[in-house]
């Protein structure tokens, strides 16, 4: 396996996703079930690859599960992408400076 | 005005505003894909190879999820299986983005947006009023892509010479911005907090069944994001207008 076919092969595939809708699909999907299917993708994908996986990616499992509920509260009282992103690093950091040793 | 009669027409503060708008991009991009890069380096890509992997697909779940499965050995198939999935919701964005183009608008300016749809740069240039002018989201573009990009190769750098410590916190960067894309629309819909719920808890037991948890994170990622999202859009399915938001 080569490490460029793979980046081709996943440049072909995300490109072709932006690009098909903005030259030939120009009008708008129709149907119900494939407009609630895309709509719901995004949310269930990301879910899935957030848990467990944010536990196992720490050192501490117990840093990653902090990250993961700061992450939750934080992200629910409307924080952005980035405030987000940078208090989990730092939950992780204080914490595992305490339970790693 | 030019911009009057031709919306798409350069406009040199059209494009400035862009790369105004596209500064705080920019730095979020920096940091997330810093630990993109740090899943790249498990993956065994180069410094070269991450920097050219972001720069041409612009997308953190995609990138993530194609990464983990190569670090597995995957085929090519399921690279492009997860490719798909993971960045499904750009069909919709793209959908969305296409509908404002002002007439006339040359059409090799499609091919060019359509390179960087994400969720931020839809965001910016889908809640400008009006026809759309590609220069706004090429300013934000031009500082935003070398960014990703950039972050990436420097994820797989420094992934070799940071503390472990530091390694640990940085890797939960991506999930925290996950966390941000979908714990907001959970908070307005109690159809989507509950499929936030499920997901979370279906990965869980699938991580450790016997059986499931054989097959790779990727595959697992792509069976059940397939199977949770067609089951909710056979039994919640979404209004016209919540769908084209």
């Amino acid at each position: 396996m080569n490490n460029w076919i793979y980046i081709a092969v996943m440049f072909a595939v995300s490109y072709a996703i932006r690009i098909l809708p903005l030259t030939l699909i120009r009008k708008p999907i129709e149907n119900q079930f494939i407009q609630s299917f895309l709509y719901y993708v995004p949310y269930v994908t990301l879910a899935v690859m957030t848990f467990p996986a944010i536990v196992n990616a720490t050192q501490s499992p117990l840093a990653g599960a902090a990250a993961l509920v700061v992450g939750i509260i934080a992200a629910w009282m409307g924080a952005g992408l980035f405030p987000v992103s940078v208090l989990c690093c730092a939950v992780v950091m204080v914490l595992e400076f305490f339970l790693v040793h | 005005m030019e911009t009057a009669t031709r919306p798409y027409a350069f406009s040199r503060k059209v494009f400035c505003e862009g790369m105004r708008d596209g500064v705080p991009i920019a730095l979020g991009y920096f940091a997330v894909s810093f630990s993109l890069g740090i899943a790249a380096r498990k993956a065994g890509l180069t410094p070269v190879q991450g920097f050219f992997a972001s720069l041409l697909n612009n997308a953190s779940a995609g990138e993530y999820a194609a990464f983990a499965l190569i670090a597995s050995g995957a085929t090519y198939l399921e690279v492009a299986i997860i490719t798909l999935i993971a960045n499904a919701r750009y069909l919709l964005m793209s959908c969305a983005l296409a509908q404002r183009f002002a007439p006339g608008t040359p059409f090799f300016h499609r091919l060019i947006i359509g390179y960087d749809v994400t969720d931020e740069l839809f965001g910016i240039t889908i809640a400008r009023p009006g026809w759309l002018n590609p220069f706004y989201t090429y300013g934000a573009i031009a500082l935003a892509a070398p960014a990703w990009a950039a972050g990436t190769a420097c994820g797989i750098i420094a992934g070799n010479l940071l503390p472990l410590r530091a390694v640990s916190a940085l890797s939960v960067a991506l999930y925290g911005m996950f966390l941000a894309i979908i714990i907001p629309p959970a908070r307005k819909s109690k159809v989507v907090a509950a499929l936030v719920a499920i997901s979370f808890a279906l990965s869980f037991v699938c991580t450790y069944l016997p059986g499931i948890s054989a097959l790779s994170d990727g595959t697992r990622t792509i069976l059940l994001t397939v199977a949770i999202s067609c089951a909710a859009a056979i039994l919640f399915p979404v209004k016209q207008e919540e769908g084209n938001q």
